[in-house]
């Protein structure tokens, strides 16, 4: 399908015409001097020259609490929809990549509808990264551009956004691109440099291997002693998980209303870093030690979810965890650039 | 009952209702129920397997099935141990509790057809191994020597005593019991449940070993096979790790890169070797 051409006032114009038409839009939008996805008002609070946002969008897609069931206590449950139709702007490649291997995995094995019907009303409209956040590595893990995935790629060629519309849902949205003209050589060059640009440019962390190479890396690298080495300053606060887009374990809990008579069975998200993650009864704790439990998120990222996604990385690159773990120790390159200098000990 | 959603995929989430038709306390902290699907229909299982019990507002708890599919109906024995296993040993004749399931990986139930069968039951491990050990009762002459033991923390704990009094009756099996504790009314083994390991008749390097337990059983009893020459690959091991969703998606049974909810709960040993937190 062919790629549009905006200037940024058309773009301005097609954003706030689809707000106007009624239609959920969540964009990202400042806070402080920080970026996050919220819903957006006007396109004038949209910031599509963001470095990244503090949360990942994977809440629009796994809500934080998402309700399962309506039920009467000790009665029959009823399944709940939340699948509001819902447009996604402004996600970033490496986020867009998560945001596709989450599908994978809610559609591979036992079909999950309540992932999944929300998805399909999800729109993702993708943008091209302007500026490199702090701790991004997405070069390194092949994920700072995607040619797939998305129903519209955005991307900023300096006076004017190209639109890359490559699905229905996608075409369907540009009905709304006024004055669209459609792009021409010399812009997809540009896009093309932008696009080259990132491929080596997002990467504050270097990973010394090709993303490819991480399950056979850790074939042999269980009982390393970099988990005990960084797992000694762990928290345990699970703010690597709850900021990674890629993270998608949870926890299901009964929530009885006011009446006492009724209730919701809502899913929350969980993390694989707190203490009683697999706590069972009699407080045996399957995974009992912070190093068994940094291990095994590094190995989640890194060889238990490839596996069931035909090899990819489940670790997009996007830095967050770097950022946020206040102990310093959950940026996955250090890790896995210290298991590729010591191959053998293990 | 599958509530369908638009797009006719069934909601994997939610439970179908089923009656409770009997229940009984089997000792002091273990209830046994046996439930009917309020659909008419049988739960569908094979030996090894769990369903999700849910009573709304409570939550739900991974159960194994303890009875045979060749019986109508389906039986749960349930641990108090909790807020929802409290809950449940409230229930009685005619109340309902929401199913999921069955879920998981199955007893090799026609591998084992001809072979010896070693059934090695710690504590509550008895009720997953009783499915299995029911459905080869049921289909006596398609398997060999059949050796079932059973060790119990104390006397007053063991599960299904008229049952297992029965099994010591009859001439096609054999059954060997032992508590860990002496006790007055107990002139049984004494001793935990690997101490009977040696006393097995049959040729345990020929015979398909079944093993469920406590989390610390597995280590012990899985040294004394492997003294008494019991390959790994005869051995079959029934684990329990954290669950909720039951289905693959939410990570918290999880074994290294194994789910039990559907790689397990039954798992060849022999599949496990390179598995180091399995055990
Ligand atoms: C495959 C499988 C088969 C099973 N089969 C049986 C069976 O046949 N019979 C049976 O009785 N049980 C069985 N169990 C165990 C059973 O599922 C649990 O005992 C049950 O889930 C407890 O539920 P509850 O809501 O009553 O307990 P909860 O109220 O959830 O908690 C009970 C105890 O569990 C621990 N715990 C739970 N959640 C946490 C947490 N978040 N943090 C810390 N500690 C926590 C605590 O020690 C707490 O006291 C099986 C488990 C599995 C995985
Ligand atoms: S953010 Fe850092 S301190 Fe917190 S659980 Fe993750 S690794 Fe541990
Ligand atoms: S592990 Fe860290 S860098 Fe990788 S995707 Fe998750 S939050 Fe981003
Ligand atoms: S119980 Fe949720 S993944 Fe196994």
């Amino acid at each position: 399908m062919s790629v549009s051409k905006l200037n940024k006032q058309q773009f301005g114009q097609f954003v706030d015409a689809i707000l106007a038409a009624g239609r959920k839009v969540v964009g990202v939008v400042a806070k402080n001097d920080r970026f996050v996805f919220n819903t957006l008002k006007s396109a004038k609070d949209l910031r599509l020259d963001y470095d990244v946002t503090i949360l990942s969008p994977r809440k629009y897609v796994l809500p934080q609490v998402e309700p399962l069931l309506t039920f009467e206590v000790g009665g029959d449950a009823k399944s709940v929809k939340q699948n509001e139709p819902m447009i996604l702007l402004g996600i970033h490649p490496y986020d867009l990549i998560a945001i596709n291997q989450m599908d994978e995995l809610f559609s591979e094995g036992e079909y999950d509808t309540h992932y999944m019907d929300r998805r399909k009303n999800i729109t993702l409209v993708a943008c091209d990264v302007a500026k490199a956040s702090k701790n991004v590595f997405a070069s390194s893990m092949e994920t700072a551009v995607a040619d797939k995935g998305y129903d519209i790629l955005i991307t900023d060629i300096g006076d004017a956004y190209l639109l890359d519309a490559a699905t229905e849902k996608g075409q369907a949205l540009m009905a709304y691109a006024k004055g669209a003209a459609a792009a021409t050589a010399e812009d997809l060059k540009k896009r093309n440099a932008i696009q080259e640009a990132n491929k080596t440019g997002l990467n504050k962390h270097k990973l010394n291997c090709k993303p490819s190479y991480l399950p056979k890396l850790m074939e042999t690298a269980y009982n390393h002693p970099v988990w005990e080495e960084k797992a000694r300053l762990c928290y345990s606060c699970g703010s690597c998980n709850q900021v990674c887009p890629t993270c998608y374990c949870f926890d299901v809990q009964d929530r009885v209303n006011w009446d006492l008579k009724t209730g919701t069975r809502v899913r929350c998200w969980d993390g694989c870093l707190l203490e009683n993650f697999a706590t069972v009864a009699g407080n045996h704790n399957f995974r009992k030690d912070r190093s068994a439990r940094f291990r095994h998120r590094l190995y989640r990222k890194a060889k238990y979810v490839p596996e069931k996604i035909g090899g990819q990385i489940a670790c997009v690159g996007c830095g967050r965890c770097v950022t946020a773990c206040t102990a310093d120790i959950a940026n996955p390159v250090t890790v896995y650039n210290r298991l590729m200098e010591e191959r053998t000990i293990g | 009952m599958c509530e369908c959603c638009g797009n006719g995929q069934k909601d994997i989430y939610l439970p179908q209702m089923a009656t409770i038709t009997k229940h009984r306390m089997l000792n002091g902290t273990e209830f046994y129920m046996h439930l009917e699907l309020d659909s008419g229909k049988e739960l569908g299982h094979t030996p090894g397997q769990f369903v999700e019990v849910s009573i709304a507002g409570l939550g739900e708890a991974p159960i194994s099935i303890s009875s045979s599919p060749t019986q109508k109906g389906f039986e749960l024995v349930v641990r108090n141990v909790g807020s929802l296993t409290k809950a449940i040993h409230k229930l009685t004749a005619g109340q309902k509790v929401g199913i999921r399931g069955p879920f998981g990986s199955v007893y090799p139930v026609e591998l084992a057809k001809g072979r010896d069968l070693v059934f090695i039951c710690g504590g509550i491990g008895l009720v997953p191994q009783r499915s299995f050990i029911r459905y080869v009762l049921d289909n006596r002459k398609d398997y060999g020597k059949v050796t079932v033991l059973v060790g119990t923390k104390c006397y007053d704990m063991r599960l299904f005593r008229e049952e297992l009094a029965m099994w010591q009756e009859r001439k096609d099996m054999t059954l060997m019991e032992t508590v860990d504790e002496s006790h007055d009314c107990w002139d049984g083994n004494v001793g935990v449940v690997t101490t009977l390991i040696p006393k097995i008749e049959s040729d345990l390097p020929k015979s398909l070993v079944l093993v469920c337990g406590p989390p610390v059983m597995y280590k012990f009893v899985l040294m004394a096979l492997s003294e008494a020459e019991a390959p790994a690959k005869n051995i079959y091991v029934n684990l329990e790790r954290r669950m909720k969703c039951g289905v693959g998606k939410c990570g918290h049974c999880q074994i290294n890169n194994l789910y039990v909810c559907q790689d397990g709960p039954v798992f060849r040993w022999s599949d496990l070797t390179a598995v180091p937190e399995a055990i």
